[in-house]
């Protein structure tokens, strides 16, 4: 399962956050300051897969925004960074081009997208084409509402 | 009207750019919420930053309370984003959910998302969005339904769950198959926070497994593979589904949407084979069913991609994990191969992976990897480096021991991180303690180990598990094979630690300087030319650093105790003592008042912390000789005399719960009906006090069926052996090392053979001869049945009896507490502990046995006789009511093969040979003693006669026997220790009851008079007889007790202990069972006596 993903910035400026399990406000401030210095700091071509407490933190930066994803233990590190790629492919779809701006301006959107495509920490729908038929059909809905 | 131009104008671009490019939102550049941003990157300080969004949050606060807003939705996102930058908004929180609730689809949709990203499971606002949810679960319009559920397996209040659950439910027979994803995966949530309420629905999963749709069903394996993580053996039937399953994904029968760079849906594969490694594992028949798929999965999964790997990755661990096939082992192993090599650094950590996962069951992999591992070893990601010392921590042996763990503290000193510094602190200590010295080259190493030691305690400082100081401690108190090795070790520790105080003991962490000052509060005077007082000096010092905690401090008083002898030495002590006797801490101040007397009482001090008995022999007598009085028998005294002056019995909390309870449901019925307390419920709840008063402290072998009290009217009963308390046995964790393991033999007789490599290699190569020795051959040896060298040492001491290991129990008790040991000894008059050593020597295990009685020892209600040479004494303490004789007959019992019986009864004393006894029965042997007991009923007491014969050759001189019971009828502490012992329990009850003749007239005036009573419902016996009368008879038989009148369905009956201790009993057929209530002068008497009579007709 999964526990939590943040995207941040090269800068540590915090860009979306999803959290699949309660935990306290501040624990979470801690937890992101904790990701984007320890992420930040790695260097360029090393393993993507980091420990952290008991969990394992699978990232992966595209342009100038890192994708940081939290699972379990006892989970596969490789599907998880490939759970991140399906994520930013959903993006690259749904936005065209996706960049960072895209992200910060309709940051709303992405969680759309994110919630269609992980759903309480586990994977939802792996298909591209219905994740983003999904996103179509609501976002044409709202149009005509 | 200004108001309306904005909006029209800000909405504008946006409804623009949606028509030009349907599906993608372009920024607005003009919008509000553009604005913000754009102004926040502007920004140079926190602090500016800090005012704009507090500023732009009063703003939306006064816009979202106005009554009539229309941008709603604008206003929650840009909210969002000022939580997203930490800036807590929590009044929008109402807001969001009103607009879940009221708005259009589109604001609703946002008003959602807020409610997701603001609050969680626990938040108390969530109740108010159960009805939302409610009504749009009903709703016909599709989005608002997907939104509910997709809310709903977010977050949902646990207790609420109920009120949805039909409609969810409903929701798995809907048509459209992405409302029935969501619905399964709702109900995967449920199960996970409240796996009760869904267990109805099972049957439903089953047809969601089935679904049509691949979504569908992949969803529903969440839950599958939870349900059988549970209960593997619950889902056995579905493996050939699952199979099938694999087998047409792996064939690319699925749409090809489900494809991902080519790959037929991985994500729902990797589930696939995680389920099926869950359900072979440890089964043959079952594996056999999945051989050939993975097979398939193996061949299919070509290495091309992240993807592919991350499948053949969840593959080769299926394959460990089930049942083993040869031809996919090795199909695997080439695969991890393929891992381990690759350049990619990621895979390189998942070889590892997998490599540390397999290597137990195949150490020749890890051979033929070696000099890759060696490389990772070195690699500047610490990722890596982690990776590989887990490996190498998985196949230590006594060989690559050292290297190995010097690799992991060279790590330990580089690394940052908590959490790997503790995790690999524990696997130093647990190798050092596992391989302490080198049985291959019995090289000196306990030089190697002190110091291993010493590094692992200064790194893991405070932050390490509290078990690796005292098994450390246990270790080096308990010792080895050879007295002289054990002596060096100690030594070496002694002289590491004198030269570690005299550098800068100030950077130690607190935890490290309890162990040097236990340590050389034991040990230190086997150093001959170190002067107490110097040890004193240095100890004191540490006393007066700022950074002391006081739990080390009493940790260094207790050593300073052990320590003050000589003129230099207590004046120290003294100085010390008045330092601390005024301490605000308590704890400290009992240690400096200890220091204090003991220093000045030289006498007393070498009976309390005698120090003699841990130098030639080993340390375990030594501490049986200190023993913990933790029955408090020294408070008796006190303790009857406030009695005495009319103060109330001390009652254990849980009787004062249960008499609590017991006034606050009085039930008006004489016998209770809503009480059908089954007979085992009964029992356990009359153990549970017990045990849990007990804190843990009967072993394991220790089964104690009866009513066993710890408190009674007097105060604490005798125990058995209450010094055994923590529980302390440190079981060696199940790391197997290798060659242990007997997999793979065939691979065993293969040689390792290293590739040659160039010379600049050498180095390498030699590091890798020294990790890796003893993985190939010695795993044959070994298999040959030769024994394991590899076990811990101090493993090998116990002598196999139960006793030993209760022993060092209590040593590695003692060692941990030192505190404590000192308290009760300051009260505890140790008895003559000459002669238990004595007889130690004679008859170990019975005297290891007698000397914990003698701890157990307890003024109120035993007897402890001296024997000195055939004489016989009787002693009665004032406050029991029963009372026994304790009898030894230390005459030399010459042909062990005659009857024992005749024997013995020959040396029962004049006066009670008359009368008859019960049944010798013997207790237990050795090659020096023998115990046998028997009993013999008085008019006014119960004489319990223990035979003590001496069968060996040699004359005993002193015995020194210690009975040590509970109250009422002596069973419980007699059990405990026969079994103990080893010996079937004696149920003494059935003789300690005897019938009280009464008329039913003074039956009817002494139950009245009686005050203590109990009620109870107990099983009625029916063998052809009436049911009443059969169950009496039996109870009478068994019991030994008077029926007084049976009168239709109700009895009386009666018994007495000894005189004037009787207890009355009615009974009563009521709806199947025997309803009965006692009634005694004596207060535990009757929930006694109800207790045997379960057993009794338990028994029957």
């Amino acid at each position: 399962m999964m526990r939590f993903l943040l995207l941040f910035s090269r800068q540590g400026k915090l860009r979306l956050q999803k959290w699949f399990t309660p935990i306290p406000e501040r624990e979470k401030k801690k937890i992101i300051r904790e990701m984007t210095t320890m992420v930040l700091a790695r260097q360029p071509r090393s393993c993507n897969f980091l420990h952290w407490k008991d969990l394992k933190i699978i990232y992966k930066r595209y342009a100038s925004l890192y994708f940081c994803l939290a699972i379990e233990n006892h989970e596969n590190e490789l599907l998880a960074l490939e759970v991140i790629h399906r994520y930013v492919e959903l993006l690259d779809k749904y936005f065209g081009n996706v960049c960072e701006l895209d992200i910060i301006f309709n940051f709303e959107k992405a969680y759309f997208i994110l919630d269609e495509f992980l759903l309480g920490g586990e994977i939802q729908e792996t298909s591209k084409q219905i994740v983003n038929r999904c996103i179509e059909s609501s976002d044409m809905l709202q149009e005509r509402w | 009207m200004s108001d309306v131009v904005e909006k029209t104008l800000t909405a504008l671009p946006s409804l623009l750019s949606l028509d030009s490019q349907p599906g993608s939102a372009k920024l607005s550049s003009t919008s509000k919420l553009g604005n913000l941003i754009r102004g926040i990157t502007e920004l140079t300080s926190k602090h500016e930053e800090e005012k704009l969004i507090q500023c732009e949050l009063s703003s939306i606060k006064e816009q979202v309370s106005s009554p009539n807003t229309t941008m709603m939705k604008e206003l929650m996102v840009r909210t969002i984003y000022c939580e997203m930058l930490g800036y807590e908004a929590s009044f929008s929180y109402i807001h969001a959910i009103k607009l879940a609730q009221q708005g259009s689809v589109l604001e609703k949709r946002v008003g959602y998302l807020a409610v997701s990203l603001f609050l969680n499971e626990s938040h108390e606002l969530l109740l108010l969005l159960v009805n939302t949810v409610l009504k749009d679960l009903q709703s016909t319009n599709l989005i608002e339904v997907c939104m509910a559920l997709t809310v709903v397996s977010q977050m949902f209040p646990k207790d609420m769950i109920p009120a949805i659950l039909p409609l969810v439910e409903e929701k798995l027979n809907h048509p459209k198959e992405i409302i029935r994803r969501k619905a399964v995966l709702a109900l995967y949530k449920f199960y996970l926070i409240a796996p009760n309420q869904v267990q109805h629905i099972h049957n439903k999963f089953r047809k969601a497994l089935c679904d049509k749709d691949p979504g569908v069903m992949t969803a529903s394996l969440h839950i599958y593979l939870q349900m059988i993580q549970e209960n593997p053996e619950g889902y056995k039937d579905l493996t050939a589904s699952f199979v099938t399953i694999l087998k047409q994904v792996v064939g690319g029968k699925l749409p090809m949407d489900f494809n991902y760079h080519s790959v037929p849906a991985p994500w729902l594969q990797i589930q696939l084979l995680r389920i099926l490694s869950l359900l072979g594992k440890n089964d043959q028949s079952t594996s056999e069913i999945m051989h050939e798929v993975l097979d398939e999965s193996l061949r299919r999964a070509e290495m091309n991609h992240n993807i592919t790997y991350a499948i053949l990755y969840e593959c080769v661990k299926c394959v460990y994990t089930i049942h083993p096939k040869s031809e996919l082992l090795e199909k695997a192993a080439k695969c991890i191969g393929n891992f381990v090599l690759s350049p990619k650094i990621n895979l390189k950590y998942l070889g590892l992976k997998a490599l540390t996962y397999v290597v137990q069951q195949d150490p020749k992999l890890a051979l033929q990897h070696q000099m890759t591992i060696i490389e990772c070893l070195d690699h500047p990601d610490l990722i890596i480096k982690r990776e590989t010392l887990e490996l190498l921590f998985r196949i230590t042996n006594a060989q690559n021991v050292t290297v190995i763990v010097e690799k992991m503290l060279e790590f330990l000193r580089i690394s940052k991180d908590d959490h790997t510094t503790i995790d690999l602190v524990g696997k130093v200590a647990e190798l050092a303690e596992k391989y302490p010295s080198n049985h291959y080259t019995y090289a000196p190493d306990n030089e190697w180990f002190i110091e291993t030691m010493n590094t692992v305690f200064s790194v893991g400082g405070d932050m390490m598990q509290p078990d690796i100081p005292n098994s450390f401690l246990k270790l080096l108190s308990e010792g080895f094979d050879s007295v002289e090795e054990d002596r060096k070790l100690r030594l070496f520790a002694v002289n590491s630690y004198i030269s570690l105080l005299r550098g800068e003991p100030g950077k130690l962490p607190q935890r490290f300087l309890q162990v040097i000052s236990w340590v050389l509060g034991e040990y230190s005077h086997l150093r001959a030319d170190l002067e107490p007082a110097l040890v004193l000096r240095l100890l004191a010092k540490l006393l007066d650093m700022k950074n002391c905690s006081s739990e080390t401090k009493s940790w260094v008083l207790t050593a300073m105790t052990k320590l003050c002898e000589g003129g230099s030495g207590v004046s120290v002590a003294q100085q010390v003592s008045e330092t601390y006797g005024s301490s605000l801490d308590t704890v400290l101040r009992q240690r400096a008042q200890e220091l204090q007397h003991l220093s000045q009482d030289s006498e007393l001090r070498a009976r309390v912390l005698p120090r003699g008995a841990g130098l030639d022999r080993s340390l375990t007598y030594c501490h049986n000789l200190v023993q913990v009085d933790s029955s408090l028998s020294f408070l008796d005294g006190f303790v009857s005399e406030a009695l005495a002056a009319g103060a109330a019995p001390y009652k254990p909390p849980h009787q004062r719960q249960e008499e609590l309870a017991g006034t606050k449901a009085l039930s008006l019925e004489p016998y209770g009906l809503s009480l059908p307390i089954s007979m085992s419920s009964c029992i356990t709840d009359r153990q549970s006090p017990t045990l849990l008063s007990m804190s843990s402290g009967l072993s394991a072998t220790l089964k104690l069926d009866g009513v066993k009290r710890v408190w009674g009217r007097e105060g604490y009963l005798s125990q058995k052996e209450p010094v055994e308390e923590p529980a302390q046995v440190e079981v060696p964790s199940p790391l197997r090392s290798p060659s242990q393991q007997g997999e793979a033999d065939s691979f065993h007789s293969q040689t390792p053979s290293l590739t040659p490599t160039p010379e600049s290699d050498q180095e390498k190569q030699q590091l890798a001869s020294s990790l890796f020795v003893g993985l190939g051959s010695q795993s044959s040896v070994c298999l040959m049945g030769k024994s394991e060298p590899t076990t811990q040492r101090f493993r090998r001491k116990a002598k196999g009896h139960s006793t030993a290991s209760s022993t060092s129990e209590q040593v590695s008790n003692s060692v941990i507490s030192p505190p404590s040991t000192v308290d009760n000894l300051l009260c505890n008059n140790l008895l003559d502990s000459n002669i238990t050593s004595e007889l130690a020597v004679s008859s170990p295990q019975l005297t290891s046995r007698l000397s914990q009685g003698l701890a157990a020892t307890n003024g109120t209600c035993d007897t402890d006789t001296e024997l000195p040479e055939s004489d016989r004494k009787e002693s009665k303490p004032a406050v029991i009511r029963d009372s026994y004789v304790v009898a030894a007959d230390p005459a030399p019992h010459e042909d062990p093969d005659r009857p024992k019986d005749l024997a013995l009864s020959s040396h029962l004393p004049a006066e009670l040979s008359e009368l008859s006894h019960s049944e010798i029965t013997h207790l237990c042997t050795n090659q020096n003693l023998e115990l046998s007991v028997c009993h013999v009923q008085k008019e006014d007491s119960l004489l319990l006669i223990v035979f003590i014969s001496n069968s060996s050759d040699s004359a005993v001189q002193q015995i020194l026997v210690c009975l040590f019971s509970g109250v009422l009828f002596g069973e419980e502490a007699f059990t405990c220790w026969c079994d103990v012992v080893g010996i079937v329990s004696l149920l003494i009850s059935r003789v300690c009851c005897r019938p009280l003749t009464v008329s039913t007239e003074e039956y009817g005036t002494m139950w009245l008079a009686f005050s203590h009573d109990t009620k109870q419902n107990l099983t009625l016996i029916s063998d052809g007889q009436e049911p009443l009368t059969a169950t009496l008879n039996v109870l009478k038989r068994r019991l030994q007790l008077h029926v007084v009148e049976i009168i239709g369905m109700e009895g009386i009956v009666a018994c007495r202990l000894l005189q004037d201790q009787p207890c009355l009993m009615h009974c009563r057929v009521h709806a199947g069972t025997l309803a009965v209530w006692l009634r005694s002068p004596i207060p535990d008497l009757p929930d006694c006596l109800i207790y045997h009579c379960q057993r009794a007709l338990q028994g029957h």
